[in-house]
Order: C-alpha cells, then structure tokens, then sequence
C-alpha cells in the first residue's frame, strides 16, 4: 500500500511561496492501477517525485508498505562519463541486487550490444531511453510510476515495451501521469484529476475525465 | 512499513549506498586508463611533494631548526585534508540531483561518499610520503604515532564537519560559493600548516588558536616530533568545535535535503 497522507508541498519561487499540492491524500493498493490527471503545471510531476521519494513534503507524510520503482525509464541519474555496464552496476549496487542477473536482462532487452561498454554520453537519446527502460524492468517493484508514457524505439520496440510492463507485469501497482485519457483509459481502473493544489478521486476514469473536463473551463 | 524501517536495516542501506556513491565516484574522476583510482592519492601526494620541495628550496615558513620535510609533510598533508573535504562538498548536490530518484540515496550520502574519499586520498598520501621519506632518511621517524594518529583523526573529523556545513550552505545559495574559496585561501597560512603557535607573539597565539584546525595540526606535530616542539593545544576544545560543527552541519544538510528540488 501506499499512502499519502495531508501531503502538501509548498516551492519557494522568486514570487514568494507556491503551493503546489494543498492536503493532498492518496491510497494505492497492491496491483491497482491508478491514472492521474491534470493540466500542464497543475502538479502532477511534484506528485510523482513526492511519491517516488525524490523530493520529501512540506507537510503530511508517504507511506509505503510495497517496492516503488523511480520513474519509468528515467535516466536522468546516468553517469554520462560511465558506460552504461558502469551504470547499470551502481544502480544494482544501489539496490542491493545480483548484476550478473540484470546485465544479461539489459544487454538481451536493450539490444545495445557493445556500446554497453561505451559511455553513455556517446549514446543517442533513443539509446539512452532503452537503457532506462531495460534498467527500470531489470529491478523488480510491486508498483510502477510512469510520468507520461513515452515512445521508446521504433514501433517494434515500443511493442516489446508494453509487452513487457503491461503484460508481463500486469500483477503490478501503477500510478500512471498523463494529460491525454485515452492513456489512462487503457491501462488503469481508476483516476485521480490534481485541480488547484487538490486530489480528486474517482472509482472510474470517465467521472475522472468529465471532472477534467469541467475543471479545464 | 519502509519510514518505519528499523535502525540497523536503515543503517545496512546507508552502507550499501554510500559503497556504491563511492565506486561511482572512483570510476567516474579517475576513470580505468593510466593509474586509475591511484589517483586518489598520487595527486594529493603530487600537490604535497611540489610545496615540501617549494618550503625546501625557498626556506619559506622557517624560521626555527625544525628539519622542514617533515614540518612540510605534516603541514600541508593537514591542509589537504581539510580544503579538500570542503571543496569536494561545494555544490555537491546540482550534478547528482538525478539519483535521489532512487529513493534511497539521500542527500547526507552524497556528502558523505565524497568526505569519506578525500579523507582516504589525504591519508594514504600522507602514510606514503611520509614513509618514503623516512625510508630515505629525509624524515625521521616519528616520536609519539599514537600521538600524531589522535592529531590526524581529529583533523579528519574537523575536515569531515567543516565540509558538511560548508557543502550544506552552497546548497542554499551561490554566495557560500563564492565566499568558501577566499575563506580558504586565507585560512591555509592561518591553519597551523606554516607555522608553530609557539612560535607567534601571546596575542596572536590567542586569535589562532580560535581556529579549531590549528590544534589538531599542533597535535600531529606534538606526535611527530615529541620533545624538540612545544605544542599549544587543547583537546576539549577542539573536542566541542568539531561536535557543535557536526550538529550544525548535520541540521543544514537535513534541511537542504528538504528544500531540494529536483529538475
């Protein structure tokens, strides 16, 4: 389970404090599967760094009782002067997890071959992404954030992507940002629309979605 | 529940990523080509020999019949150890904001990796170069090791404090920056590092010997060349700088880790 509980966090801007998220709860149960809705800016990337854990709270409190991944095929935390095997070790360090294990997961799910052994920076940005989403699946986690679904690849491993967490993982938790419905329509039973600082929560996407729509005029 | 997580499980995932932060670190400045992770120490010992073979040669900062190696070595092994921490800890935080998306690495571990890897760079440069001088004959050995070790632990512990608060204030502004690299530069001539406070008039010794470095380099002194100095240090003292330094720099670094905000 996780938990958010009063969750507020307030950014100091040059025009004085900003209150991003105003008291904000949310629970996610093992293998649910959430969808979160908002406009642009409305803080639905402060929520996923709260819950993932990058950022803390001003106030409230997120509780977790299950694994939480960082965001899907991140890769902003590459060494861009390591290669990516280098990469690739310190997050398994970091996890305390078996690197022979993820290493072969990576190289056959990547299809990086040697530039495995190149440092990253050499890497194109498509090539990047496919480490970050290997590296995402080689971890294990009871629940998955994805801060937008991004096209990784071409249209064919784009494919193997969603085979790999929509199906193989299907088991799994989600949290699922995204402005477009069609997205969260496809993979989640629930929604959550973030207007004005506020969390609103629905039992089906489409009140969600008629509840977006109306908080967009 | 994993922010009820027992103490020694929280302190097992402490170690791990602080041993990974620190691979990293390695592999990242010093790379797998030429001397690789020699560097560590072959650079402060670089940095050491140049300023012992400058004092030697110019006779700078000697006044008294001290063998100057050694008072060199002891010296500027101390100056390394301190500036080096700090310096590693300035702005420590902007290039790794990336991997506190892995929730377990905080902000304190960043600190840390880097403290604990210019603490072993400055000591193995300093055990090397003074064992290789005394192999020599340029230096002799040492008249009180415990001694000197006390010296060297505080001065690391001062060193480790120091970067804390400083690497903790840049976090909160531009300005630390700027001002850290100036403070440095006038505190090396003032750290003890060129001089022995016994050598200074009584109202100078009073105004160094607020600065808690200066006794810790007394100290290692004190080791290493027993009864031909007189030292001026006071353990207690140099004792509650270094506590009240931790604790100022812990209560900055949580608040930094606070306050972050990543892209």
């Amino acid at each position: 389970m996780i938990r958010l509980e009063n969750v507020t966090k307030i950014y100091h801007t040059r025009q004085g404090s900003h209150t991003v998220l105003d008291g904000v709860d949310l629970q996610v149960g093992k293998g649910v599967k959430v969808g979160i809705m908002g406009r642009n800016g409305s803080g639905k990337s402060t929520l996923i760094r709260l819950i993932s854990g990058a950022e803390l709270p001003t106030s409230g409190r997120v509780r977790r009782t299950i694994s939480v991944s960082w965001p899907l095929a991140f890769g902003g935390a590459f060494q861009a002067y390591l290669t990516g095997l280098d990469n690739v070790r310190f997050i398994c360090r970091i996890y305390g997890v078996s690197y022979a294990n993820v290493v072969r997961f990576v190289e056959e799910f990547s299809e990086l071959g040697s530039y495995l052994r190149e440092p990253v920076r050499h890497y194109s940005g498509g090539m990047r992404a496919r480490l970050a989403f290997a590296l995402s699946m080689a971890i294990e986690f009871d629940c998955f954030l994805i801060d937008e679904v991004i096209v990784v690849g071409d249209s064919r491993f784009h494919e193997k992507c969603r085979i790999e967490l929509f199906e193989k993982r299907k088991d799994r938790a989600l949290i699922l940002v995204s402005h477009d419905v069609n997205t969260i329509k496809a993979h989640c039973e629930c929604a959550s629309v973030l207007h004005d600082g506020k969390l609103h929560s629905f039992e089906h996407v489409d009140d969600a979605y008629a509840f977006y729509q109306t908080s967009l005029h | 529940m994993y922010d009820e997580t027992s103490f020694a499980r929280s302190l097992q995932i402490q170690f791990r990523v602080i041993g990974a932060l620190l691979m990293r670190e390695i592999i990242t400045r010093y790379g797998r080509d030429n001397l690789g992770f020699l560097w560590l120490f072959v650079e402060p010992m670089l940095f050491t020999l140049f300023v012992t073979a400058l004092w030697t040669t110019t006779g700078l900062a000697h006044g008294r019949d001290l063998p100057i190696v050694a008072f060199a070595v002891t010296g500027y092994s101390s100056v390394l150890l301190w500036r080096n921490c700090a310096n590693r800890c300035v702005m420590a935080i902007p290039p790794n904001l990336g991997l506190l998306y892995h929730r377990n690495v905080r902000v304190l571990d960043l600190f840390i990796s880097r403290i604990l890897l210019e603490i072993a760079g400055a000591t193995i440069s300093f055990v090397v170069l003074a064992t290789f001088f005394t192999a020599f004959g340029w230096m002799e050995p040492p008249a009180d090791v415990v001694g000197m070790l006390y010296g060297w632990l505080f001065l690391g512990w001062f060193a480790a404090a120091l970067a804390l608060v400083v690497g903790a204030l840049t976090a909160y502004t531009e300005v630390a920056e700027r001002l850290w690299h100036p403070i440095s530069y006038i505190l090396f001539p003032l750290s003890g590092a060129l001089f022995m406070v016994d050598w200074l008039p009584s109202n100078f010794q009073k105004f160094v010997l607020i600065l808690p470095m200066v006794h810790g380099v007394e100290m290692l002194r004190g080791g290493y060349f027993g009864s031909a100095v007189r030292t001026h240090f006071d353990v207690g003292y140099l004792f509650v700088a270094c506590l009240v330094m931790t604790l100022i720099g812990l209560a900055l670094v949580k608040d930094a880790g606070l306050r972050v905000e990543v892209e």
